[in-house]
């Protein structure tokens, strides 16, 4: 009985400090996620100046160039999946992976083979698990992305695109990630990067004669230089909008988890108490019928 | 002096400056480019060196490792790829 009892108490202690795990966890997540919004914010006029320096040589030069042109020879298709470092975000990791699979499916469908490059631990397990090929793999810094890191990565999805179809060259390339809608919606996206369509993004405001643009050293020379930067802005932007997403998804996973925690504590404390209480009778009846015999001898 | 220039310099993960100029002088890779009010529209690269930036509130250096400027409607964008922090 009274051991009973004991088991409760035990498991109200334990979930009490989980709870304030939860809590700590949810808090952290919280004064994060402004950060991380800022730094959305904060990339949003370098991707726009580029977007536009582009939109500028592809309007007033035709040059071909081999990031904008298709390419026919792979049916490799490079993707990178981006998803968090760390669990305890709900189903941020699995939404991404999901998506990922889906699109993998489709595309395999169509005869293409999916070569997927991890961005975040999760990911990186996940494939691993699943002995798929991974192209490359990157950890450690899926809620603080950095500039470099995207650098490295554009180098080497860059690198991919342009070796030849032999040495394991891809014809295309996508981004899995989750976009940041809100604090409260966040979806997963699939993006193509490469090749390149410029189209999108910010047109030109509207002007009825284009300027006239000097190009120094030359408008193919520009773009050469253009390109590999926007493509590393473009996942710079993609990485910090995931970091967005998965302090979102963290902190209101940790918030559920806190009130079910909650819960649990109220349902045990009611078992115990009813534990007790069942002590306490059976000990009275114990003693009243003890006394009973003592006065009937 | 003419219409002032709109310069905004740019790195991946921040704006470091933005404000008004009367010249910026810009480290393209074909030699040092004075730009000016009126300028005819440009686009070029930048080499490793320093943009420098006569404004109302005194002259601005920004230490960059490479870019590009771009010149349109006396707005200068210059979209460095990363800058040194400017102490002053």
């Amino acid at each position: 009985m009274g051991g009973q009892q004991r088991v409760y108490r035990q498991r109200i202690r334990s979930t009490q400090s989980l709870k304030k795990i939860f809590r700590a966890m949810e808090l952290i997540a919280a004064s994060r996620i402004g950060k991380a919004r800022d730094r959305v914010a904060a990339a949003g006029p370098y991707s726009q100046a580029i977007t536009r320096a582009i939109s500028a040589v592809a309007t007033h030069s035709k040059v071909e160039h081999p990031l904008t042109s298709e390419r026919t020879d792979s049916d490799r298709i490079a993707v990178l999946v981006i998803t968090a470092d760390r669990g305890m975000a709900g189903a941020y990791s699995a939404n991404v992976l999901r998506e990922s699979e889906r699109m993998k499916e489709r595309l395999e469908g169509r005869g293409k083979t999916v070569v997927p490059y991890a961005l975040g631990r999760r990911g990186v397990t996940y494939f691993k698990f699943r002995k798929r090929d991974i192209g490359g793999e990157w950890t450690g810094e899926s809620d603080s992305p950095t500039v470099e890191t995207a650098r490295e990565i554009a180098r080497e999805l860059y690198s991919a695109f342009t070796a030849p179809a032999e040495e394991g060259g891809v014809a295309e390339l996508r981004i899995v990630y989750t976009h940041f809608n809100s604090m409260v919606a966040q979806e997963p996206r699939v993006i193509r990067l490469l090749p390149l369509a410029v189209v999108e993004g910010v047109a030109e405001p509207g002007e009825d004669v284009e300027p006239l643009y000097e190009f120094e050293p030359g408008a193919e020379e520009v773009l050469d230089a253009l390109l590999p930067r926007y493509i590393e802005s473009r996942i710079h932007a993609c990485m910090l909008q995931a970091a967005a997403s998965e302090l979102a998804s963290r902190q209101r996973a940790m918030n559920t988890a806190v009130s079910n925690a909650e819960d649990i504590i109220r349902q045990y404390t009611r078992l115990a108490n009813s534990a007790r209480q069942a002590e306490i009778t059976q000990e009275i009846s114990e003693i009243v019928s003890g006394a009973d015999a003592l006065a009937a001898s | 002096m003419a219409d002032a220039l709109t310069v905004d310099i740019v790195a991946p993960d921040r704006t470091v400056w933005s404000g008004t100029a009367s010249r910026v002088i810009a480290p393209s890779i074909e030699g040092e480019v004075g730009l000016l009010a009126s300028h005819e529209p440009l686009l070029a690269i930048l080499k490793a060196g320093t943009v420098r930036v006569t404004s109302e509130s005194g002259k601005h250096e920004f230490p960059v490792t490479g870019g590009f400027v771009s010149f349109d409607h006396n707005t200068i964008t210059i979209v460095a790829d990363a800058v040194a922090t400017d102490k002053d």
